[in-house]
């Protein structure tokens, strides 16, 4: 299958101090369309970094973007984002919060609200529509903003860590939503977490980060059946990814520690 | 007595056995009411309040009465009720009171408005508001209020001046309060509305401007008192209008009964007009929810 996204050669330094700091050294990432990736990383190993880059919101010190084939180095808009915090408008109902994005673009009201409608009945938010924010669960008001991203129709969707502020069972029953959600659409997504079972249980494909400077350390392919369900969260194939990921993260998680006593 | 872990697993409810019934069924059961508490209570505070306010008009009409406190200087309440009337059906007490509140309101509204777009356009570039800042600081230092006499001599002393002063009186304060709600802007928001292909203006109009709403809706109650504060000294400085006029004319006759007469419609003008802000902002942030 083509790839969907090619990030080339990309890299980002910052200058603090008078000192260079590489945030992330030379990445290349392919991207197959419609697949499950995500990313896993010590914190602060450039995985925001990367996907602002992707995002177009942060030019990149080298390297550049493709998606389907065009550069979108500064181009934003290009890809759909969503943020650990739920980051929906407090005066906004439900509703107005999801139709934000076809709003921006100038799709009529009338008819953004006609696609909103349906998706919300069908993602568990039927009856929420006049609802602000604050009256909803945290699960709920990541479901809004999840639905916020797809209803702005990309075919790219960036998660950073969107299930992190959540508690353990919500965060379950967010997942088995997302990978609905997903089957549905076959987006092309792009999923920042620090919870590995979280990052074998969704992708098809697992990208471990160095501790910084951020670059790949290993592509791990998860051959794990879909649907899946969280009982295979407990089979010994699982157990066997979960094992290899922790090996290649634990070298990390402690030269990103060590780092971190240092500065 | 064995371990209460080994034993704890999967225990069926069966196996906890029945708990002993006793026979309560006669006693009578009462459900905790803290709404009829909290109802009584406040209905106390409300009668404690009419009661004091009571005692302390008593208080003053009575020790005047009986000379303790000096009726010339303390005046007291049925004088200062009979020389109200006076003013209000012969004098020009309501023509003045509606040349300082048209002055407040005029002000303030213009002020608040005037300050709260200032403030907002420190979003569009935080260059331009960090060169800005320390002169917002600077003149929110400066006392407006000895502004007073440049600001008559510029806009003369009729109602204008009064309208100047009290916007002086209210700008700077609404521009800073604006500016706080714009700093408190979220940058991840921002981010999310550019991800989403905002235009700059898209941001300002959908985010910055509600955002900052509850900042500058803060800034209301203390602008009306401070622009009613200016169009007073605005009077004072030079006016044949007005109920800060009024007390000035007062004062200088030694007709200390009219000089309470203004004090006191001036409080009551101030507090009707608080009222009124506290109204809007209860509104407005229904509207606008941080």
């Amino acid at each position: 299958m083509a790839n969907k996204i090619e990030v080339l050669g990309v890299s980002k330094l910052f200058r603090r101090e008078g000192r260079e700091i590489v945030a992330m050294e030379r990445t290349d990432l392919f991207i197959e369309e419609g697949r499950f990736v995500s990313i896993i990383g010590p914190s602060g190993c450039g995985k925001s970094t990367l996907f602002n880059i992707i995002a177009g919101l942060m030019p990149p010190s080298s390297g550049k973007v493709m998606a389907d084939g065009r550069n979108i180095v500064g181009k934003t808009g290009y890809v759909g984002y969503m943020l650990q915090k739920d980051m929906l408008l407090p005066w906004r109902t439900i509703l107005d919060n999801i139709i934000l994005g076809m709003e921006i673009r100038g799709v009529p009201r009338e008819e953004a609200v006609q696609r909103a409608l349906p998706l919300m009945e069908r993602y568990g938010l039927k009856g929420f529509e006049n609802h602000y924010p604050k009256e909803l669960s945290g699960g709920m008001r990541q479901r809004a903003a999840l639905l916020r991203t797809l209803l702005y129709d990309r075919d790219i969707i960036l998660l950073d860590e969107p299930f992190g502020a959540l508690d353990a069972q919500t965060r379950l029953m967010m997942q088995n939503w997302l990978l609905q959600i997903w089957e549905d659409f076959r987006k092309t997504v792009l999923f920042v977490t620090h919870d590995i079972d979280e990052a074998i249980y969704l992708s098809d494909d697992i990208y471990v980060f160095t501790a910084r400077p951020g670059r790949i350390k290993a592509k791990v392919t998860v051959p794990m059946p879909r649907p899946r369900t969280h009982q295979d969260m407990t089979t010994p194939q699982f157990a066997e990814i979960k094992h290899l990921l922790l090996d290649l993260l634990s070298e990390e998680v402690r030269i990103a520690s060590d780092q971190e006593r240092i500065s | 007595m064995k371990s209460a872990g080994s034993e704890a697993y999967a225990m069926q409810p069966s196996a906890l056995g029945e708990p002993q019934m006793t026979p309560v069924s006669q006693e009578i059961r009462v459900a905790q009411d803290e709404e009829a508490a909290e109802r009584k209570r406040m209905s106390r505070v409300r009668l404690g309040r009419v009661i004091v306010g009571i005692l302390i008009v008593a208080g003053w009409e009575l020790l005047t009465r009986i000379g303790l406190l000096d009726s010339y200087f303390w005046s007291n309440p049925s004088t200062i009720l009979s020389t109200a009337w006076v003013a209000a059906t012969q004098g020009d007490l309501l023509r003045d009171v509606l040349f300082t509140s048209g002055s407040t309101i005029l002000g303030f509204i213009f002020g608040t408005l005037a300050g709260s777009l200032l403030g907002l356009t420190f979003w569009w570039s935080r260059t331009y508001a960090d060169v800005s800042e320390p002169y917002l600081v600077v003149l929110n230092a400066m006392p407006k209020l000895a502004l007073a006499p440049v600001l008559v001599i510029l806009f003369g002393i009729g109602f204008f001046s009064k309208v100047a002063l009290a916007f002086a009186m209210t700008v700077v304060v609404a521009a800073l309060s604006a500016y706080g709600g714009v700093k408190s802007v979220d940058p991840d928001m921002e981010k999310l509305m550019y991800s989403l292909g905002a235009k700059k203006l898209q941001v300002f109009t959908k985010v910055v401007i509600p955002w900052s709403m509850p900042w500058m809706i803060s800034s209301l109650r203390i602008n009306i008192a401070l622009a009613l504060a200016g169009a007073i000294v605005g009077e004072f400085i030079s006016s044949q209008q007005g109920v800060g006029r009024m007390i000035l004319y007062a004062g200088t006759i030694l007709d200390i009964d009219l000089v309470w007469v203004g004090v006191i419609v001036l409080s009551a003008l101030s507090m009707l007009m608080y009222g009124g802000v506290v109204m809007l902002e209860k509104r407005l942030l229904k509207e606008f929810p941080k």
